[in-house]
């Protein structure tokens, strides 16, 4: 097969895929329409066009950028406090048996100890507002960072190390040039998997914790029946999610370790 | 010139992996080391290389003694060993850091050209073929200019047609600047093709069984009566080497 004909079908493969894509969606849409006007009750389950209609609303009163603003920046700040925290530790334990030994059996214990457990206690010592739902987004987003940076220094292939030294690198030369760059490939997949944990965790925390964010939205909007509102909030949490997934994913596969894929 | 004094290596678990061994290479020479498994022979070329140090005895580059990995002493190994997240450019001049960038890129650029790989520059490694990646290899040993290389099985993962292309091609880049070559292999093929000496290494410990001159002028045939001579002589070396083998401590 030549180029030419290699790109077209890439391309036919590419457009059989969107196209699959969509038709998913448009028949769940009208199953979800078919339902609706089956129940005849907007509070159990509206139609989607309802849903659309609150989207113009929430979007024209400017009440839905809030609340997204509100949210993505909690995600954010604890997804950052917790990289910035897991990484450097991961490969610190990764290199020292020692420190491994006294940190790990801690890590095993409070690792199972699911985000939302940990709201009350947040509550407790921070009050409702921001800081909790900020602690809650960095504990979910924590572990799965942690875990596949830790895979990612244990990795470590001593020829790697061997083919280096036998250049001249030194051994600070090799904590950038061989460490670092082995353990990348898994410091990418935990924080892929760690903003997804961080957006689900900061709906928790704000269902339960906080007076603004897509999650607040949704618990005000079924105190008051507003059955279309939580499905707006619902929505957004579920396209936002898959687009800051996604993004990282591309993000991955084309600036962090494009080596790591087949072009 | 290489010279390895008395040399011995234990490894901290007690495996005598080499055992006074003594040699010299001389200044352009071809040295093939062949020798059953275990017989020292990667355990010889990490020793040095500087990546590993004997336990007793001395190596000396002309006239440096081998310490720790240096500039004079490039290696290549079974694996290609190409740094995964560098581009075959990258790889090819990880050792050239201490040089300006133009000065580096062009260095890389005729040692990619040298292995006819001038264009893979930019590729990476696991965009090559098992061949490309141990010409990448061989191109990073050789743009240090060191005096010796040391090949460590270098074309024992590669299929018979390639592996005889890439024999002849390192034959051709060793008489550009002739380089001392100390090449490991299991194929007896090999070291006659390629060596001006051949030392058979018998294991348990490693030592020196027998060390034979290959008086082939070059370039070699390998279909010659002379060529299979050659082959015999070390296989029938090696077979002695083998029958005195003794089983190792379990
Ligand atoms: N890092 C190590 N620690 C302990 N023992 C080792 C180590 N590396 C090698 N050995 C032992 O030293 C001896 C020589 O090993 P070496 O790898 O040098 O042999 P070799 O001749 O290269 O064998 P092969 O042909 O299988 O590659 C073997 O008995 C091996 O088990
Ligand atoms: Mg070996």
């Amino acid at each position: 097969m030549n180029r030419r004909d290699h790109r077209l079908d890439r391309i036919r493969q590419a457009a059989l895929t969107i196209g699959l894509g969509a038709a998913g969606l448009a028949i769940f849409l009208a199953i979800w329409t078919l339902a609706s006007l089956k129940l005849d009750n907007d509070v159990l389950l509206p139609p989607p066009a309802d849903v659309l209609t609150t989207y113009g609303e929430l979007i024209a009163d400017g009440s839905l950028a809030g609340d997204v603003k509100a949210s993505i920046v909690r995600v954010f700040a604890g997804f950052f406090a917790a990289a910035s925290l897991a990484v450097p530790l991961a490969l610190v334990l990764a290199y020292s048996r020692i420190l491994r030994a006294l940190v790990m059996p801690l890590i095993a214990l409070i690792r199972p100890i699911p985000p939302i457990a940990w709201i009350p206690l947040a509550i407790l010592w921070m009050g409702l507002g921001d800081p909790p739902s900020y602690f809650i987004t960095a504990i979910a987003a924590f572990f799965p960072i942690f875990i596949n940076a830790f895979a990612g220094g244990t990795s470590l292939v001593e020829e790697h190390v061997n083919a280096a030294r036998s250049l001249g690198a030194s051994p600070l030369a090799l904590l950038t040039t061989v460490m670092l760059p082995s353990a990348l490939p898994s410091i990418a997949t935990g924080l892929r998997i760690g903003l997804g944990q961080a957006w689900m965790a900061v709906v928790t925390a704000e269902l339960v914790a906080a007076q603004s964010g897509l999650g607040y939205m949704i618990q005000i909007s079924r105190l008051s029946l507003e059955t279309s509102r939580v499905l707006v909030g619902m929505t957004v949490i579920g396209l936002l999610g898959a687009l800051m997934i996604g993004s990282l994913g591309v993000l991955e596969r084309r600036v962090i370790v494009p080596w790591h894929y087949p072009r | 010139m290489l010279s390895i004094r008395n040399i011995g290596k234990t490894y901290p678990n007690g495996t005598a992996a080499l055992r006074e061994i003594t040699l010299d290479v001389g200044a352009g020479e071809i040295v093939a080391v062949v020798g059953g498994s275990g017989s020292g022979k990667s355990t010889l070329l990490r020793l040095i290389s500087g990546l590993d140090h004997p336990t007793s005895g001395t190596i000396d580059v002309d006239g440096t003694r081998i310490v720790a990995p240096h500039p004079a002493v490039g290696i290549v190994f079974q694996e290609p060993r190409l740094l995964p997240w560098l581009t075959v450019e990258g790889n090819v001049g990880f050792g050239l850091a201490h040089l300006s960038r133009p000065e580096r890129r062009h260095r890389v650029h005729q040692a990619l050209k040298r292995v006819g790989l001038a264009d893979y520059a930019l590729r990476w490694p696991r965009e090559l073929s098992g061949g490309q990646s141990q010409r990448v290899a061989i191109a990073r040993a050789l743009v240090a200019r060191p005096s010796v290389i040391l090949l460590d099985e270098p074309f024992s993962a590669l299929d018979a047609f390639t592996r005889v292309e890439l024999q002849d091609h390192l034959l051709e880049i060793w008489a550009d600047t002739r380089p001392t070559l100390v090449l490991v292999t299991h194929d007896i093929e090999e070291a006659v093709a390629l060596a001006s000496r051949v030392v058979v290494l018998r294991p348990f410990p490693g030592r020196v069984a027998q060390v034979s001159d290959v008086k082939l002028a070059r370039p070699r045939d390998r279909l010659s009566h002379s060529f299979d001579d050659e082959k015999r002589a070390i296989l029938s070396a090696l077979d002695t080497t083998l029958a005195r083998r003794a089983p190792p401590a379990a």
